[in-house]
Protein backbone atom coordinates (compact mmCIF):
# COMPACT_ATOMS: atom_id res chain seq x y z
CA UNK A 1 0.00 0.00 0.00
CA UNK A 2 2.58 2.36 -0.82
CA UNK A 3 0.08 4.67 -3.16
CA UNK A 4 -1.70 5.51 -0.25
CA UNK A 5 -1.77 9.64 0.33
CA UNK A 6 -1.89 10.07 4.30
CA UNK A 7 -1.28 7.40 6.41
CA UNK A 8 -4.20 7.29 8.52
CA UNK A 9 -2.26 5.35 11.51
CA UNK A 10 0.21 7.85 11.96
CA UNK A 11 -2.26 10.16 13.59
CA UNK A 12 -3.58 7.05 15.78
CA UNK A 13 -0.13 7.99 17.77
CA UNK A 14 -1.08 10.53 20.50
CA UNK A 15 2.35 11.97 20.04
CA UNK A 16 1.91 12.87 16.63
CA UNK A 17 -2.14 13.84 16.84
CA UNK A 18 -1.64 16.30 20.10
CA UNK A 19 -0.46 19.41 18.06
CA UNK A 20 -2.92 18.43 15.21
CA UNK A 21 -5.73 18.21 17.77
CA UNK A 22 -4.76 21.76 18.73
CA UNK A 23 -5.42 23.17 15.21
CA UNK A 24 -8.98 21.01 15.10
CA UNK A 25 -9.30 22.91 18.09
CA UNK A 26 -8.75 26.53 17.56
CA UNK A 27 -10.35 26.40 13.91
CA UNK A 28 -13.78 24.70 15.43
CA UNK A 29 -13.56 27.43 18.24
CA UNK A 30 -13.46 30.13 15.62
CA UNK A 31 -16.33 28.65 13.81
CA UNK A 32 -19.29 27.34 16.83
CA UNK A 33 -18.22 31.48 18.06
CA UNK A 34 -19.54 32.47 14.60
CA UNK A 35 -22.34 29.95 14.30
CA UNK A 36 -23.88 30.16 17.65
CA UNK A 37 -23.59 34.25 17.75
CA UNK A 38 -25.47 34.50 14.41
CA UNK A 39 -27.60 31.47 15.78
CA UNK A 40 -28.66 33.34 18.72
CA UNK A 41 -29.26 36.79 16.61
CA UNK A 42 -32.02 34.42 14.66
CA UNK A 43 -33.39 32.90 17.39
CA UNK A 44 -33.93 36.29 18.91
CA UNK A 45 -34.89 38.72 16.33
CA UNK A 46 -34.77 36.40 12.92
CA UNK A 47 -37.70 33.55 13.28
CA UNK A 48 -40.98 34.98 13.76
CA UNK A 49 -43.38 34.98 16.36
CA UNK A 50 -45.26 31.08 16.50
CA UNK A 51 -48.82 31.40 15.98
CA UNK A 52 -49.75 28.56 18.59
CA UNK A 53 -46.77 28.58 21.10
CA UNK A 54 -45.84 32.53 20.84
CA UNK A 55 -42.67 33.28 22.10
CA UNK A 56 -42.27 30.18 24.34
CA UNK A 57 -40.97 28.11 20.92
CA UNK A 58 -38.21 29.68 20.95
CA UNK A 59 -36.83 27.17 23.08
CA UNK A 60 -36.62 24.76 20.44
CA UNK A 61 -33.31 26.48 19.20
CA UNK A 62 -31.00 24.86 22.39
CA UNK A 63 -33.52 22.19 23.15
CA UNK A 64 -33.27 20.20 19.72
CA UNK A 65 -29.52 21.36 18.68
CA UNK A 66 -28.32 19.88 22.89
CA UNK A 67 -30.82 16.73 22.18
CA UNK A 68 -29.40 15.73 18.50
CA UNK A 69 -25.77 16.24 19.74
CA UNK A 70 -25.98 14.18 23.17
CA UNK A 71 -27.38 11.21 20.43
CA UNK A 72 -24.41 11.92 18.17
CA UNK A 73 -22.19 12.11 20.33
CA UNK A 74 -22.75 9.22 22.28
CA UNK A 75 -22.94 7.24 18.80
CA UNK A 76 -19.08 8.44 17.71
CA UNK A 77 -18.06 7.53 20.90
CA UNK A 78 -19.68 4.04 20.59
CA UNK A 79 -17.55 4.31 17.27
CA UNK A 80 -14.59 5.19 19.06
CA UNK A 81 -14.89 2.48 21.42
CA UNK A 82 -15.48 -0.39 18.86
CA UNK A 83 -11.85 1.06 16.82
CA UNK A 84 -9.92 1.09 20.00
CA UNK A 85 -11.20 -3.07 20.81
CA UNK A 86 -10.56 -3.78 17.02
CA UNK A 87 -7.16 -2.25 16.39
CA UNK A 88 -6.43 -1.88 20.08
CA UNK A 89 -5.53 1.82 19.60
CA UNK A 90 -4.96 3.76 22.75
CA UNK A 91 -6.03 7.16 20.85
CA UNK A 92 -9.55 6.11 20.37
CA UNK A 93 -10.22 5.33 24.19
CA UNK A 94 -9.02 8.54 24.31
CA UNK A 95 -11.25 10.45 22.24
CA UNK A 96 -14.41 8.55 23.74
CA UNK A 97 -13.49 9.78 26.88
CA UNK A 98 -12.78 13.52 25.61
CA UNK A 99 -16.17 13.39 24.25
CA UNK A 100 -17.90 12.05 27.20
CA UNK A 101 -18.19 15.19 29.16
CA UNK A 102 -19.48 17.09 26.92
CA UNK A 103 -22.29 14.36 25.75
CA UNK A 104 -23.65 14.44 29.44
CA UNK A 105 -23.93 18.11 29.44
CA UNK A 106 -25.65 18.24 26.59
CA UNK A 107 -27.78 15.15 27.56
CA UNK A 108 -28.66 17.17 30.78
CA UNK A 109 -29.60 20.42 29.16
CA UNK A 110 -31.88 18.59 26.45
CA UNK A 111 -33.54 17.80 29.78
CA UNK A 112 -33.59 20.80 31.11
CA UNK A 113 -34.55 22.78 28.20
CA UNK A 114 -37.47 20.11 27.67
CA UNK A 115 -38.77 20.66 30.92
CA UNK A 116 -38.17 24.33 30.45
CA UNK A 117 -40.56 23.53 27.79
CA UNK A 118 -42.80 21.04 28.46
CA UNK A 119 -44.06 22.75 32.28
CA UNK A 120 -45.86 25.81 29.92
CA UNK A 121 -46.88 24.20 27.11
CA UNK A 122 -47.91 20.53 28.11
CA UNK A 123 -48.68 21.82 32.10
CA UNK A 124 -45.60 19.70 33.43
CA UNK A 125 -42.34 20.09 34.07
CA UNK A 126 -41.50 16.00 33.95
CA UNK A 127 -43.43 12.98 32.49
CA UNK A 128 -42.48 9.16 32.34
CA UNK A 129 -42.75 9.84 28.33
CA UNK A 130 -40.85 6.89 26.15
CA UNK A 131 -39.01 9.90 24.87
CA UNK A 132 -37.72 11.84 28.09
CA UNK A 133 -37.34 7.95 29.97
CA UNK A 134 -34.62 7.10 27.21
CA UNK A 135 -33.20 10.78 27.38
CA UNK A 136 -32.38 10.04 30.69
CA UNK A 137 -31.67 7.16 30.32
CA UNK A 138 -28.78 8.33 28.03
CA UNK A 139 -27.64 10.92 30.44
CA UNK A 140 -27.24 7.92 32.79
CA UNK A 141 -25.40 6.07 30.24
CA UNK A 142 -22.59 8.71 29.95
CA UNK A 143 -22.46 9.07 33.95
CA UNK A 144 -21.92 5.01 33.87
CA UNK A 145 -19.40 5.18 31.19
CA UNK A 146 -17.62 7.92 33.27
CA UNK A 147 -17.89 6.41 36.62
CA UNK A 148 -17.00 3.05 35.07
CA UNK A 149 -13.32 4.50 33.49
CA UNK A 150 -12.98 6.49 36.37
CA UNK A 151 -13.20 3.17 38.76
CA UNK A 152 -10.34 0.96 37.21
CA UNK A 153 -7.04 1.77 37.95
CA UNK A 154 -5.45 0.46 34.80
CA UNK A 155 -6.41 2.50 32.03
CA UNK A 156 -6.22 0.01 29.34
CA UNK A 157 -8.54 -2.75 31.22
CA UNK A 158 -10.48 0.91 31.98
CA UNK A 159 -10.48 1.33 28.08
CA UNK A 160 -11.98 -1.97 27.04
CA UNK A 161 -14.33 -2.50 30.15
CA UNK A 162 -15.74 1.00 29.04
CA UNK A 163 -15.63 0.73 25.58
CA UNK A 164 -18.21 -2.55 25.51
CA UNK A 165 -20.50 -0.19 28.08
CA UNK A 166 -20.38 1.97 25.27
CA UNK A 167 -21.54 -0.75 22.58
CA UNK A 168 -24.14 -2.02 24.65
CA UNK A 169 -25.85 1.08 25.41
CA UNK A 170 -25.65 2.16 21.79
CA UNK A 171 -29.16 0.12 21.35
CA UNK A 172 -30.68 3.28 23.27
CA UNK A 173 -30.34 5.53 20.58
CA UNK A 174 -32.16 4.35 17.95
CA UNK A 175 -35.05 3.87 21.13
CA UNK A 176 -34.89 7.99 21.83
CA UNK A 177 -34.70 8.24 17.63
CA UNK A 178 -37.94 6.37 16.99
CA UNK A 179 -39.88 6.86 20.35
CA UNK A 180 -42.06 9.51 19.04
CA UNK A 181 -42.98 7.19 16.41
CA UNK A 182 -43.17 3.83 18.26
CA UNK A 183 -45.02 4.71 21.54
CA UNK A 184 -48.25 7.49 21.79
CA UNK A 185 -46.29 9.99 23.90
CA UNK A 186 -46.60 13.30 24.89
CA UNK A 187 -43.74 14.51 22.81
CA UNK A 188 -44.57 15.68 19.76
CA UNK A 189 -43.04 14.10 16.61
CA UNK A 190 -40.27 15.38 14.64
CA UNK A 191 -40.62 18.47 12.39
CA UNK A 192 -37.99 17.61 10.86
CA UNK A 193 -38.32 14.85 7.91
CA UNK A 194 -35.67 12.96 5.91
CA UNK A 195 -38.56 11.50 3.38
CA UNK A 196 -40.53 14.27 3.02
CA UNK A 197 -41.02 18.00 3.22
CA UNK A 198 -40.40 19.65 7.11
CA UNK A 199 -43.34 21.09 8.69
CA UNK A 200 -41.70 24.07 9.63
CA UNK A 201 -41.21 27.67 8.89
CA UNK A 202 -38.20 28.52 6.84
CA UNK A 203 -36.49 30.90 8.75
CA UNK A 204 -37.35 28.84 12.12
CA UNK A 205 -35.56 25.66 9.97
CA UNK A 206 -32.37 27.71 8.82
CA UNK A 207 -32.46 29.33 12.88
CA UNK A 208 -32.39 25.91 14.08
CA UNK A 209 -29.38 24.03 11.43
CA UNK A 210 -27.26 27.10 12.37
CA UNK A 211 -27.41 26.64 16.13
CA UNK A 212 -26.74 22.52 15.18
CA UNK A 213 -23.56 23.48 13.57
CA UNK A 214 -22.72 25.83 15.81
CA UNK A 215 -23.51 23.34 18.83
CA UNK A 216 -21.40 20.78 16.79
CA UNK A 217 -18.55 22.78 16.41
CA UNK A 218 -18.52 23.72 20.08
CA UNK A 219 -17.89 19.83 20.44
CA UNK A 220 -15.83 19.44 18.25
CA UNK A 221 -13.64 22.32 19.66
CA UNK A 222 -14.13 20.84 23.44
CA UNK A 223 -13.48 17.60 22.54
CA UNK A 224 -10.05 18.31 20.50
CA UNK A 225 -9.01 20.45 23.69
CA UNK A 226 -9.51 17.80 25.70
CA UNK A 227 -7.93 14.82 24.29
CA UNK A 228 -4.84 16.79 24.20
CA UNK A 229 -5.54 17.57 28.56
CA UNK A 230 -6.15 13.82 28.41
CA UNK A 231 -3.11 12.72 26.39
CA UNK A 232 -0.63 14.66 28.68
CA UNK A 233 -2.57 13.02 31.49
CA UNK A 234 -2.03 9.57 30.29
CA UNK A 235 1.16 10.30 28.79
CA UNK A 236 3.03 11.85 31.35
CA UNK A 237 5.68 9.59 31.85
CA UNK A 238 6.94 8.76 28.34
CA UNK A 239 9.82 10.49 26.60
CA UNK A 240 7.33 12.96 23.86
CA UNK A 241 6.08 14.62 26.87
CA UNK A 242 8.94 14.75 29.02
CA UNK A 243 10.40 16.34 26.20
CA UNK A 244 7.85 18.90 25.45
CA UNK A 245 7.57 19.60 29.63
CA UNK A 246 10.61 22.07 29.13
CA UNK A 247 9.06 24.26 26.08
CA UNK A 248 6.02 24.95 25.09
CA UNK A 249 3.10 22.73 25.45
CA UNK B 1 -36.62 46.43 25.91
CA UNK B 2 -38.68 44.96 28.60
CA UNK B 3 -41.07 43.43 25.94
CA UNK B 4 -37.77 41.69 25.06
CA UNK B 5 -36.98 39.85 28.30
CA UNK B 6 -41.01 39.53 28.99
CA UNK B 7 -41.15 37.13 25.83
CA UNK B 8 -44.78 37.36 25.94
CA UNK B 9 -45.27 35.88 28.98
CA UNK B 10 -42.63 33.19 28.54
CA UNK B 11 -39.57 35.40 30.04
CA UNK B 12 -39.30 32.70 32.66
CA UNK B 13 -38.86 29.44 30.56
CA UNK B 14 -36.82 30.94 27.53
CA UNK B 15 -34.19 32.82 29.77
CA UNK B 16 -34.25 29.79 31.85
CA UNK B 17 -33.42 27.38 28.66
CA UNK B 18 -31.04 29.55 27.40
CA UNK B 19 -29.50 31.46 30.45
CA UNK B 20 -28.70 27.47 31.52
CA UNK B 21 -27.20 26.93 28.18
CA UNK B 22 -25.62 29.63 28.09
CA UNK B 23 -23.78 29.29 31.64
CA UNK B 24 -23.02 25.43 30.65
CA UNK B 25 -21.50 26.08 27.32
CA UNK B 26 -19.29 28.70 28.89
CA UNK B 27 -17.91 27.12 31.72
CA UNK B 28 -17.08 23.63 30.42
CA UNK B 29 -14.45 24.63 28.23
CA UNK B 30 -13.37 27.13 31.14
CA UNK B 31 -13.02 24.09 33.55
CA UNK B 32 -11.10 22.21 31.14
CA UNK B 33 -8.33 25.00 30.77
CA UNK B 34 -7.78 25.05 34.35
CA UNK B 35 -8.19 21.23 34.22
CA UNK B 36 -5.44 21.68 30.82
CA UNK B 37 -3.14 23.99 32.77
CA UNK B 38 -2.48 21.82 36.33
CA UNK B 39 -1.44 18.71 33.98
CA UNK B 40 0.78 21.18 31.94
CA UNK B 41 2.34 22.86 34.63
CA UNK B 42 2.85 18.97 36.82
CA UNK B 43 4.88 18.47 33.72
CA UNK B 44 6.73 21.37 33.43
CA UNK B 45 7.53 20.87 37.52
CA UNK B 46 8.50 17.30 36.72
CA UNK B 47 10.91 18.39 33.87
CA UNK B 48 12.41 20.89 35.93
CA UNK B 49 13.52 18.66 38.79
CA UNK B 50 14.84 16.60 35.86
CA UNK B 51 17.19 19.17 34.48
CA UNK B 52 18.30 19.95 37.97
CA UNK B 53 19.10 16.45 39.14
CA UNK B 54 20.43 15.28 35.28
CA UNK B 55 21.90 18.52 33.48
Amino acid sequence: MTSRLINWFKFSSPASFYPLARKISLVSTVIAVVLIAVGLYMSFFVAPTDYKQGEGYRIIFVHVPASWMSMFIYVVMAGWAALGLVFNTRLSAMMAQALAPTGAMFAFLSLWTGSFWGKPMWGTWWVWDARITSELILLFLYLGYMALRAAIDDPRRGDRASAILLLVGVVNVPIIYYSVKWWNTLHQGSTIRMNQESTMEETMLLTMLIMTLGFWAYSIAVAMARVRTVILERERSTTWVRELGGGEI
Amino acid sequence: MAEFFHMGGYGLYVWGSFGVTALFMIAEPLLLRSRGRKIRKRIAHIARIEREVNP
